[in-house]
């Protein structure tokens, strides 16, 4: 057996630890930065302390009621000079009874979820929701998080003063909204969840040695909202969801950054654990209703999950499900992949006729997708002059190098054919 | 706490509403303050002459300059405001989202300064 010194124990309890003790010391004391202090406060007294005496107990308990004592010293401090205690919710006058009364930790979970519902307030910027929330409930440095989004990190520590203040300022409460506000509320939380799971799911084929796992955390974040809020169907949807688009997301490149489209992939190496945890979770979450966009979306995901090849793949029921998806979650990108669904079922000129209404309508003007959408669909349609067309607008509108590198190749495929053929290609 | 209510809307569009509407809009005022007033809530309030009737005043190097207008040029405008009591941010949206206003302008909550009392 290996020995873990006192200092990695205390290391690890800081990881695991921290976001709980904070979430908890920030309903006591009523303030972010406070808090924060106060639990930077205990762990140094825990180095001290935990080295020479052993661990405590209940390390929980004791990690709370040392910041707490530390705060109250600080504001004591503090109130001497300004000598006022300017409303805070720190009752100063009895800190000696709290000294076992943190054992009981079946309140952590409330605390935590205020302090998402806090984070995630609409109140607040979402790109600040995001970063409050990484900061508070995962507990990631205010370097790591500049780093995942690419952000000089002045600019990121910036982003999260701001929200502290806000929050102090304007009076956002830390409560778990009442039930009339829950659902919208709720839906602001999961989007928050899903633009991180989104952000480290695009950037995956980036420098990851540096790059947090965003992905990782946002499962965390869903798997402990699904485990504070039972009743919510949609954040078991929006879980199921992420953990079957992570569960292929090795084979979704080359080992030197090339796209692979889904029905390239190895699916062999597809995680089939997550993807079991993943299918039992949708059923839970259809089951549970009310159907959400994001249970309707893992459904879909599901459909992709259980089938053993791409021409396996149920598009019927896929097709049927994005159409149930448009009517709850309308827009344009939505109808843009029920025209794909469709296409594989009743064949590329359906799918044509339902993409070229999207077109029509300008939303997506600037979509490469759009143009690949249809790109490929008059490929299949033998359509050749117009789908390199199509390709071409697509190949100028993308960003992202493996999708451009597609593109080409494909634009490359078509040449290279038409110029095998008769100079007159019949076109529509 | 106490949040100000800043109330902002097309003035224009207020100016051309015809005399029915107008009334309309000022009995669900009264309403309104009514109700926030039963309900505790009310510190204060009240509606603003348009901004053609404002005028900005500034001093520099000890002198005053006076200009005919509002501080800036927007398409809403401060048409009113209410000063009210919410024990947070949330409490004082119930109360700004029930401004009559808020149906076609929009409402600014603005949190008051607490100043240490002396």
């Amino acid at each position: 057996m290996s020995v873990v010194s006192p200092r990695e124990t205390i290391a690890r309890l800081y990881r695991d630890e921290s976001p709980r003790v904070l979430a908890t010391l920030i309903r006591l004391l009523g303030d972010f930065d406070t808090a924060e202090e106060a639990l930077q406060d205990a762990f140094a007294v825990a180095v001290e302390q935990w080295e020479h005496n052993g661990l405590p107990a209940k390390p929980f308990a004791w990690l709370v009621s040392t910041a707490r004592f530390r705060a109250i010293d600080r504001i004591r401090r503090d109130a001497r000079f300004t000598s006022d205690l300017d409303g805070r919710a720190v009752d100063a006058q009895a800190p000696e009874r709290a000294d076992s009364s943190f054992d009981d930790e079946s309140g952590v979970g409330d605390d935590r979820l205020r302090l998402i519902f806090t984070c995630c307030h609409p109140a607040i910027a979402r790109e600040a929701q995001v970063a409050l929330t990484l900061r508070t409930v995962c507990g990631l440095t205010t370097d790591e998080i500049a780093r995942a989004f690419l952000i000089p990190v002045p600019t990121m520590a910036q982003r999260l003063v701001r929200a502290t203040g806000k929050i102090r300022d304007a009076g956002i409460p830390y409560r778990v909204p009442a039930t009339n506000d829950l659902a919208p509320r709720l839906d602001a939380v999961l989007a928050v969840v899903y633009l991180v799971f989104t952000e480290g799911y695009a950037a995956s084929a980036g420098d990851e040695v540096v790059r947090v796992d965003l992905c990782g955390e946002a499962i965390r974040l869903g798997r402990l909202i699904v485990e504070l809020m039972p009743a919510a169907g949609d954040a078991k949807g929006l879980l199921a969801l992420m953990l079957l688009h992570d569960a292929r997301r090795g084979t979704r490149t080359t080992d030197s950054g090339e796209l692979i489209l889904l029905e390239e992939q190895d699916r062999s190496r597809w995680d089939a654990a997550q993807i079991a945890e993943g299918l039992s979770l949708v059923e839970a979450a259809l089951r549970q209703g009310p159907t959400g966009a994001y249970s309707i979306q893992a459904a879909i995901a599901a459909l992709h999950a259980k089938a053993a090849s791409a021409a396996n793949t149920d598009w019927r029921q896929i097709a049927a499900l994005y159409s149930l998806l448009v009517e709850r979650a309308p827009s344009a990108v939505v109808e843009l992949n029920h025209a794909v669904a469709v296409a594989m079922v009743d064949g590329p000129a359906a799918g044509l006729l339902l993409a070229d209404s999207v077109a029509a309508r300008g939303e997506l003007r600037s979509y490469h997708l759009l143009y690949a959408v249809r790109a490929d669909l008059l490929r299949r349609l033998d359509r050749r002059t117009l789908a390199l067309a199509e390709y071409r607008k697509a190949l100028e509108l993308a960003t992202l190098e493996p999708e451009r590198r597609f593109l080409r190749s494909r634009i490359s495929e078509l040449q290279l054919r038409d110029s095998d053929r008769a100079p007159a290609s019949r076109e529509s | 706490m106490q949040y100000l209510l800043l109330i902002y809307g097309n003035e224009q569009n207020s100016a051309e509403m015809n005399k029915a509407a107008g009334e309309a809009m000022m009995t669900e005022y009264r309403v309104y303050t009514d109700d926030i007033a039963k309900s505790g809530h009310y510190k204060g309030g009240n509606a603003l002459q348009p901004t053609k009737t404002a005028t900005t005043v500034k001093v520099r190097d000890g002198k005053r300059q006076l200009t005919d207008g509002p501080f800036a040029e927007t398409r809403e405008q401060l048409g009113g405001y209410y000063l009210v009591d919410a024990k947070d941010l949330d409490e004082a949206t119930d109360l700004a989202a029930r401004i009559p206003g808020a149906k076609w302008g929009s409402i600014e909550i603005r949190p008051v300064w607490s100043m240490p009392s002396a």
